[in-house]
């Protein structure tokens, strides 16, 4: 569950985000749209406790996100532009620090198993800085899913990566759906985000320009993008 | 504690895959030590003398080469973030990464005090009080010099910051540990020995806490 209440957001004296406020139930996913630097990222960073509002607040999964950063951590994961991998370390290792720190099984056998989920089975003793874009995206991914986080935020999932790879993101996202994760996915592959999310949202210049069905989502954001 | 536990490993390995940083660290401050003795001249006394201060300047100017290493691995990809962002305690991240610095700049001072001896003409027959103080002068260093490194290395001119927020803040250590290093290298007849490291001692506790509280206020964000 999500329950953002006006939340704001600056940069020195540019606001990234005015007044962000919408609700997601248990389970629901919820498609996020708009132009670069709308300010998807930045209300994702804010949502995963990445970077702290200026203004209002929001529950992620019941846990107020000033107030109880921790339980917020524990509730949710997200999936970023950022590998958050060590450039040194093998992939086997970047996911061996994860799960220790997560209390997962961090046993090679395990970590092979979910290195084979995202494709990746027969790299996970190679360095990371010897990966390209995709392959990154790739081990996120399988980070992500080490958390097994109740809320998840998708930014740009598809990005960098292969058609397999677009088609991994989107059994991965049923996956989740299925287990009753709640999810929020900003990507400009909209009628993709669209098959896979309930409601929608398009972000302008930082506030919410509309709240809709995602299946709506992309003629909107399409008759918006003609007229403008 | 198993974050802690967990954290550590990963530091440890992260510089074990830096190793060839940690020689180009060596040979700094082997030259550094190496200058001193220049500008000292062949004046056997006077090198005896200026040893254990030379030795300090050297481990603490290679400090800070060792320090900022430890913080650009956790750049490159926001991997500090990621870590920060899972539920983990800022704490544990902070006490993994000082004690790694701690145990990675004693073992530069263990590296330099041969250097030191051979060049300073000075001797080490006393060598386990010296482990001892290059231990405690080394935490004083690695606990401030964590934090800062953490500061600086968001910053851009993160060369600079470093040595300007950290050098002012250690000079009681470093003070501490001259003092204390000179009575061992060069005899002990008032006994004043003890009373340098009880102040080693608590500058070391007093860095080791407050960092460790300060810590998740320095990262976040």
């Amino acid at each position: 569950m999500i329950e953002v209440s006006r939340i704001s957001r600056r940069f020195g004296r540019r606001w990234a985000l005015v007044d962000i406020s919408f609700d997601l139930k248990p389970g629901g996913a919820l498609l996020v749209a708009g132009a670069n630097g709308s300010g998807k990222s930045t209300l994702f960073r804010v949502l995963s406790t990445a970077i702290r509002p200026d203004h209002g607040t929001a529950r992620i999964d019941g846990h107020d996100l000033n107030l109880d950063q921790d339980l917020v951590r524990r509730a949710s994961a997200l999936l970023t532009h950022q590998a958050y991998t060590y450039e040194a370390l093998t992939a086997l290792e970047n996911l061996q620090i994860v799960a220790r720190l997560v209390g997962a099984d961090a046993s090679r056998a395990a970590l092979l198993v979910r290195l084979a989920r995202v494709g990746l089975e027969k790299r996970g003793d190679d360095i990371i800085s010897t990966f390209s874009a995709g392959m990154r995206k790739r081990l996120a991914l399988a980070r992500l899913m080490l958390q097994e986080a109740r809320v998840v935020f998708l930014d740009e999932p598809y990005a960098q990566l292969d058609p397999d790879g677009f088609l991994l993101i989107d059994t991965i996202a049923h996956e989740l759906r299925e287990r009753g994760t709640t999810l929020v996915i900003a990507t400009h592959q909209l009628e993709r985000g669209a098959r896979l999310c309930d409601e929608g949202l398009v972000l302008d210049r930082g506030r919410v320009a509309w709240r809709g069905s995602a299946a709506d989502l992309p003629a909107h954001y399409r008759a918006q993008a003609g007229d403008a | 504690m198993r974050q802690l536990v967990a954290a550590f490993r990963k530091e440890v390995l992260l510089q074990w895959r830096g190793r060839a940083q940690f020689l180009a660290t060596v040979v700094f401050g082997a030259t550094a030590l190496l200058l001193f003795s220049f500008a000292i001249g062949p004046n056997a006394s006077a090198l005896r003398q200026h040893a254990a201060g030379f030795l300090w300047l050297a481990l603490l100017l290679s400090s800070t080469l060792t320090l900022l290493e430890s913080f650009q691995v956790e750049m490159e990809q926001r991997a500090l973030e990621g870590i920060l962002l899972l539920p983990t305690s800022p704490q544990a991240i902070y006490y993994a990464k000082a004690i790694a610095n701690w145990l990675q700049l004693a073992l530069l001072g263990f590296v330099l005090i041969p250097l030191m001896v051979v060049l300073y003409n000075t001797t080490a027959t006393r060598a386990p009080e010296l482990v001892g103080v290059v231990l405690l002068g080394a935490a004083g260093l690695s606990a401030p010099g964590t934090l800062y490194a953490a500061m600086a290395s968001q910053a851009r001119a993160k060369q600079t910051l470093l040595p300007l927020l950290l050098f002012p803040l250690v000079v009681p250590v470093l003070l501490s540990a001259v003092k204390a290093t000179s009575l061992i290298i060069l005899g002990d007849p008032m006994g004043q020995r003890g009373a340098w490291m009880m102040l080693l001692v608590l500058f070391d506790a007093i860095y080791w806490s407050l960092c460790g509280l300060l810590f998740g206020r320095v990262v976040e964000e």
